[in-house]
């Protein structure tokens, strides 16, 4: 039968994001369904935080996000992109099945962008880890 | 329409179309009281009686498009799911297609009662024509039925189909964070699609940050299914688990490597066993074997 | 009455918000229809692309949503026209990775796999219309077949 989310009209997501911060960690939790420029918004608030604050790592929610088309998908890759460049990496976090599998047949399967399953884990990788160690939770494909 | 007077319009198939939008309300009245509209919407009269009204607009749709005997006439489209819903209520209350067939021919008479009282000053030759064209509207109406029925059948089908795959697909926890798919049979376009959905899901569901995807049970491995099991793991890996595809048989990995098959970065191992072996090394778990006397995990 | 009728619908592309509601009227159409989850997600997905073409490429347009019912299976018809400039090598605009600006240049091919059928006609200077339909509870189509 038919499914439906549970809240499919979370109005449409303006302006800023707020990008919170844990220590070295910046936490962007996205939701609902996500304005072309409130995403281009965030990559921009995204760079001038990390290169202000100093953070080694940014975690991205992405849980509460109910599509993730092509534009969507290349500004994910572009901050982790970015962030990789400050010295700092980026996790995507939670990406909902449908999203996955839509995205693999979209064709973007996001290689270099760091994923894990739960704001928990990403975060204690994160700052656990070194940077650049290899540890189980966080995938990265190979180029 | 010019000059045509009351009771004596132009054709019966038109006389048809105005007497249903004239009596629409009275129509709508009397089919809530057949047995088929009241054994349908127990919710309310009035709910049957909107229905009733739906049915009749519906019918003199097709009469206005003077396509009486066509079951396939686009009239008929905004009620087709309406009377499906009827049609498969009847149904699940165990009735017979017969006997959902005779209850739908009870909606004929009293309709057909209406119009004859509506025609008091007719030619016997002009009333008989209207009823005429009036029974092989509703006659189309029955057929319309009977079709959305046997659909329905069909999608019942369908669905059990489903069911069945889904039921062939038991996605097994091996460990806390480790999950595991045994593929057994033929691997399609459909089947693969649960297999990903199921698998996707459970990793969810068991916050596994591990799955292994079995396949000894899976007789040739094409281009197609090699296509499937990659896309599973990117959508995985998506999601932040690792996928492993494990039990490639030799004869498998043979006919892989003829047909240029490759698996890329995918971490394959020979059995389920050095799968898990592989999984509980990266998350820092050993299993000492006391006959060995050592680490198996590898 | 409540009947699919409800999910026909002709929404205009003007402008980035026109985009949302866009993917809000096809995600609460599919879901309507019966469409399940992966599907929803795939069928808004298709439409989000499709329609930030229009609005990119087309400068503007219209998407027009049809609810279908056929021998039993019942579908979801997307029609996004636009008066634009037209695509003058369609072979080329629909293979993955041609972008003539912004995105990765999945959006054509990729809408084209998200779906069951595609249909595209454009002109060069006479605009384009891109027509996809999905079913619900349908395969995927293989990569092979397109």
């Amino acid at each position: 039968m038919s499914e439906a989310f549970p809240g499919p009209h979370a109005g449409p997501v303006t302006g800023h994001v707020p990008v919170l911060r844990l220590g070295e960690v910046l936490l962007v939790t996205l939701q609902g369904d996500l304005h072309d420029s409130t995403a281009q918004q965030l990559q921009q608030d995204l760079a001038e935080t990390i290169s202000r604050s100093g953070a080694t790592g940014v975690i991205i929610d992405i849980s509460g996000v109910e599509i993730v088309d092509s534009f969507l998908g290349r500004v994910l890759a572009e901050i982790a992109g970015q962030t990789e460049l400050l010295a700092a990496r980026t996790v995507l976090v939670g990406m909902r099945p449908a999203v996955a599998i839509t995205l693999v047949e979209l064709g973007l399967t996001l290689p270099g962008v760091h994923t894990a399953l739960s704001t928990e884990v990403a975060l204690d990788l994160l700052t656990r880890h070194a940077p650049s160690s290899h540890f189980g939770g966080l995938r990265q494909e190979s180029p | 329409m010019p000059e045509q007077a009351e009771g004596t319009a132009g054709s019966p198939t038109n006389e048809v179309r105005d007497f249903l939008r004239r009596r629409r309300e009275q129509i709508a009245q009397r089919w809530a009281d057949e047995p088929l509209f009241r054994a349908v919407f127990t919710v309310s009269r009035d709910e049957a009686v909107e229905a009733g009204k739906a049915v009749v607009d519906a019918l003199a749709q097709v009469a206005d498009a003077a396509r009486v005997e066509d079951p396939d006439a686009a009239g008929f489209t905004s009620v087709r799911e309406q009377l499906a819903r009827m049609g498969a209520a009847r149904s699940r209350a165990g009735l017979s297609t017969a006997q959902v067939s005779s209850e739908l021919a009870a909606l004929r008479q009293p309709v057909e009662n209406l119009l004859v009282a509506d025609l008091p000053d007719a030619s016997a030759e002009h009333a008989r024509d209207c009823v005429t064209t009036l029974s092989v509207l509703m006659g189309t109406l029955r057929v319309v039925v009977m079709q959305t029925a046997l659909s329905e059948g069909q999608a019942l089908i369908d669905r059990q189909r489903l069911q069945l795959l889904e039921v062939a697909t038991p996605v097994i926890k091996l460990w806390d964070g480790i999950v595991a798919v045994p593929l057994i049979g033929t691997l399609d376009s459909a089947r693969s699609q649960v297999v990903m959905e199921t698998l996707l899901e459970s990793i969810v569901e068991q916050q596994a940050r591990y799955a292994i995807l079995d396949i000894t049970g899976v007789p040739t491995v094409d281009s197609l299914v090699a296509q499937h099991l990659m896309k599973t793991v990117a959508a995985a890996r998506l999601m932040g688990a690792e996928c492993i595809v494990s039990g490639i048989r030799p004869a498998i990995a043979q006919t892989m490597v003829h047909l240029g098959l490759d698996l890329g970065t995918v971490v394959t191992r020979a059995s389920l066993a050095d799968a898990l072996g592989y999984v509980l090394h990266q998350l820092g778990v050993g299993i000492v074997n006391p006959v060995a006397n050592g680490p198996v995990t590898r | 009455m409540h009947t699919a009728a409800g999910a026909q619908a002709r929404l205009p592309i003007r402008s980035d918000m026109d985009l949302v509601w866009v993917r809000q009227h096809v995600r609460q159409a599919a879901a309507q229809i019966g469409f399940g989850l992966v599907d929803q997600t795939k069928l808004v997905t298709a439409a989000s692309e499709l329609a930030r073409n229009t609005l990119v490429y087309g400068g503007g347009g219209t998407m027009e949503t049809e609810p279908l019912a056929e021998g039993g299976t019942r579908g979801l018809r997307l029609t996004f026209s636009d008066e634009g400039p037209g695509i003058a090598d369609l072979e080329q605009a629909l293979s993955d990775g041609f972008t003539s600006g912004g995105g990765l240049g999945m959006g054509l091919g990729g809408a084209r796999r998200l779906v069951h059928e595609f249909a595209i006609e454009s002109n060069p200077g006479a605009g384009t219309t891109v027509r996809v339909t999905s079913w619900v509870g349908r395969a995927p189509r293989p990569r092979e077949e397109i």
